[in-house]
């Protein structure tokens, strides 16, 4: 059977197809006929919100040789790595070029259980580091809203979590790392240097990141001490995470963005801190329990994240509609506590609720959904009131959104955060409108010293890039300089022009 | 790349002077769209049609591309995905022949099944391959409701349409999980100046209308798309109505 040489020796659907359109010969004017077949599965592939399918060869490396192998024989559309695909645009996609699957290099190598330091593969997941880690009384220094990502995806998206205004993005914490660069060839990249900087926020643009080493958090106990207060609008909140963020290690707010009126803003906000010992020898003396493996709280350091059933796979476009989504934002506000403090928390419950539904991204339905991660600079605190205005006026079916005052900007040359507030929102991308009405938010958000999370991201306009990442020349001129004939290109990089 | 509702950065249309098309055009380069290549015939009229999309502000080129001279489509249309990737490819050329004359003149019958037909399953085949290489893109393929049942009064070009129809169905389903999208557009009367002066048949649209629709089904991802879209149901039903009597239906 003739094969289509750019697709190599692919079963199932692909194969059945080739036969079909392959029939015309090998050759077709817009492409080099000496494309070498890779064996490897042609595999249509989305980000976690499910929009905009490109097709690609997918190569899962089990060595670092196997992984150089795989780039050096890229192919005229080039490669990317791919985590575990939670990015919720097209930043782990190629159309027509490799993808690669880096979670088949998983080994965690050595924990330095006294200095708080592992070195690991890029495809490990924080979620194993967490196993790993937790009994030994270290936790990952950032950890985003779920901990289904891996090391590389971390520091490639430069991830931010709910500490970033004490301890700074997730690359701050990477002492170094091992880069897999276009010519095939391996290099330490440390901290400080133009490649670091490049790659930190780089969206696998820069190369294959094959290892990392990274800085721990010490923690007593596996639990949250969580503090909780309600905000009843937007000036509430702004004005209770200004004055007393500083006092908490973990911080964000939940903003209900169904809410109208007066009531514009309303807000949960949790902060919380590592539970001491004490604290929760305290709390098991009051309850009567003790801190044993079968006891109601398992021993301090135990990681017991919770699991529901999976989604089911196909959900009608309108289960998750604006009435069910204002229902329960209503509910969930109404049942905070006005205020409550020192609450015991898994950590799983305080960071990543959503994980207790794998592939919850289903139930939004086949069109799938857009992430719109922004920041906004400190000082234009109108400008955000307005988007929040807005976006209440529009009525979209939001989920709880985030909102969160980052830290210190980031040395990363395309890292998202930057002093000032953050807001994260989910739409399902099937709402009438929604592409012009997220441009609209753009211009107002690059007028304000801000920016959109390029890791998230399956939608911006090119245009408006160069003012929201003004290191992006460095950044092109580096990778014309590293990866002169383009071996390293996404979905996004060409979407973006990046 | 398209983004996240299926719009389009850069469009190659076959057929550039067709009004339908420029109207898509117009309202995709008002989205994202920033490049567009109009294959057509060289006129004036293409020519004209280059500079109106540039006022816009799309980087505009036109390339000279016959739907009858199937033989040169594999150069000419691979010259055009050589230069960069193609989001979307709309195949809009298409010839309404004039029924009454072509019932008489078989060569000119012809012609109009060889330009709705074979014309475009040369351009279809030649673009899907390129789209699959490049493992992304949309090729949105302008059928007719004529398509959907023979008439008394437009059965040559129906009969082409159907063919074209159903060639565009089969390709959709061979390109199923490729990344490549297809998708098949049944407009039904569209008021241009091709069909002025025709009777027209309710429902009657305009080439905005059909633009609206396509971008709603690029978004979608739909693989059928009826303007306006009542037709779905409107075909549906008259699928089934008896020959007898729909011969003597005033369509
Ligand atoms: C529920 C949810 C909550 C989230 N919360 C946050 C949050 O709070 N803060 C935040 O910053 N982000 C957040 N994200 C986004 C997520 O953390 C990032 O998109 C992260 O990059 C995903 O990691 P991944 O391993 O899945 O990478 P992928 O999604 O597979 O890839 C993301 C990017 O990393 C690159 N990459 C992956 N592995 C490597 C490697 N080994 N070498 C080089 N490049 C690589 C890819 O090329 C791509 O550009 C959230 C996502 C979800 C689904
Ligand atoms: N208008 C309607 O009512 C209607 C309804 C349903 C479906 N459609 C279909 O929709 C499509 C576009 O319609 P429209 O109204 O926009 O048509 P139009 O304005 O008449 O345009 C037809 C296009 O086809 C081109 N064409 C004809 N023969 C060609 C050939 N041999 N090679 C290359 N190009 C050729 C024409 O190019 P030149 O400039 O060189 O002639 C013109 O660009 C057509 O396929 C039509 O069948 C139309």
């Amino acid at each position: 059977m003739p094969w289509i040489p750019h697709f190599g020796e692919a079963p199932g659907k692909a194969g059945r197809y080739t036969g079909f359109l392959g029939a015309r010969g090998d050759t077709f004017a817009g492409m080099p006929a000496n494309a070498v077949p890779f064996p490897g599965r042609t595999t249509p592939l989305t980000g976690w919100g499910r929009t905009a399918p490109t097709a690609t060869r997918l190569i899962r490396p089990r060595t670092y040789e196997e992984a150089a192998t795989a780039v050096r024989a890229c192919g005229a559309r080039g490669g990317i790595a791919r985590g575990l695909g939670r990015a919720y645009g097209d930043a782990a996609q190629n159309a027509g070029g490799a993808v690669l699957d880096m979670t088949g290099l998983d080994r965690v190598h050595a924990v330095d259980a006294d200095g708080g330091t592992v070195l690991c593969d890029a495809g490990v997941s924080l979620h194993r580091l967490m196993e790993v880690l937790l009994p030994l009384g270290w936790f990952v220094p950032v950890t985003p809203g779920t901990r289904q990502v891996t090391v590389g995806g971390a520091i490639a998206a430069d991830i931010h979590g709910k500490n970033h205004h004490v301890s700074g993005a997730f690359s701050r914490h990477v002492l170094s790392l091992e880069l897999l660069t276009a010519d095939g060839e391996i290099r330490t990249v440390v901290p400080g240097t133009p490649l670091f900087d490049a790659t930190a926020g780089g969206l696998g643009l820069t190369g294959v990141i094959l290892t990392a080493t990274v800085r721990l958090l010490p923690v007593e106990t596996s639990w949250m001490s969580v503090d909780t207060e309600r905000a009843r609008d937007l000036d509430d909140l702004l004005a209770r995470l200004t004055a007393t963020d500083r006092y908490y290690r973990y911080s964000a707010a939940w903003i209900d963005l169904l809410a109208r009126g007066s009531a514009t803003g309303r807000a949960v906000l949790t902060r919380g801190e590592h539970a001491s010992l004490e604290t929760l020898e305290s709390s098991a003396r009051a309850r009567g329990a003790r801190l044993t493996r079968r006891g109601p709280l398992g021993r301090p350091l135990d990681f017991r994240p919770s699991r529901f059933p999976v989604a089911p796979a196909l959900v009608p476009g309108g289960l998750l509609g604006r009435t069910t989504v204002g229902l329960f934002n209503e509910l969930w506000y109404r049942k905070a506590p006005r205020a409550r403090a020192d609450q015991l928390q898994r950590i799983a419950t305080f960071f990543h609720p959503l994980d207790g539904v794998p592939h919850w991204n289903r139930l939004r339905g086949r069109s799938g959904f857009v992430q719109y991660r922004f920041v906004v600079g400190h000082g234009h605190e109108e400008a955000l009131r307005r988007i929040v205005t807005r976006i209440s006026a529009r009525r979209c079916p939001c989920f709880l959104a985030v909102l969160k005052r980052f830290g210190e900007g980031e040395p990363g040359w395309l890292s998202f955060p930057t002093p000032g507030w953050s807001l994260a929102l989910d739409i399902p991308a099937g709402l009438p409108g929604l592409g012009a009405f997220l441009d609209r938010l753009d211009e107002e958000v690059a007028a304000a010293d801000g920016r959109v999370h390029l890791a998230e991201d399956a939608r911006l306009r090119p245009e408006l890039l160069g003012a929201m990442y003004p290191r992006l020349p460095e950044f092109r001129a580096l990778r014309r300089e590293l990866d002169p004939d383009g071996v390293f290109v996404s979905d996004l990089a060409r979407r973006l022009g990046l | 790349m398209k983004d996240a509702f299926g719009t389009p950065q850069s469009l190659l249309i076959l057929g550039g002077t067709s009004e339908i098309a420029l109207a898509t055009a117009r309202r995709l380069i008002a989205r994202r769209t920033r490049t567009v290549w109009l294959a057509g015939r060289p006129s004036p009229d293409l020519e004209r049609a280059a500079a109106h999309l540039r006022g816009l502000g799309a980087e505009t080129h036109t390339v000279s591309f016959d739907a009858l001279a199937p033989d040169s489509h594999e150069t000419i249309l691979g010259k055009v995905f050589a230069e960069g990737d193609i989001d979307m490819v709309l195949l809009a050329f298409g010839l309404l022949g004039d029924q009454a004359h072509d019932e008489r003149d078989p060569v000119a019958a012809v012609r109009v099944a060889q330009t709705n037909y074979t014309g475009a399953v040369s351009a279809g085949l030649v673009c899907a391959r390129a789209l699959q290489a490049q493992g992304h893109g949309s090729l949105v393929v302008l059928s007719s409701v004529a398509a959907e049942r023979a008439r008394r009064s437009d059965f040559i070009y129906g009969s082409a349409k159907a063919g074209l129809d159903t060639f565009t169905q089969g390709l959709g389903d061979a390109l199923h999980g490729t990344g490549v999208h297809v998708m098949v557009v049944r407009p039904g009367f569209v008021r241009t100046s091709t069909t002025a002066g025709r009777p027209e048949t309710p429902p009657a649209t305009t080439p905005e209308a059909v633009a609206t629709a396509i971008e709603l089904g690029l978004r979608r991802r739909s693989e059928t798309v009826w303007v306006p879209g009542a037709l779905r149901l409107v075909m549906a039903a008259l699928r089934h109505v008896p020959r007898p009597l729909f011969r003597r239906l005033p369509l």
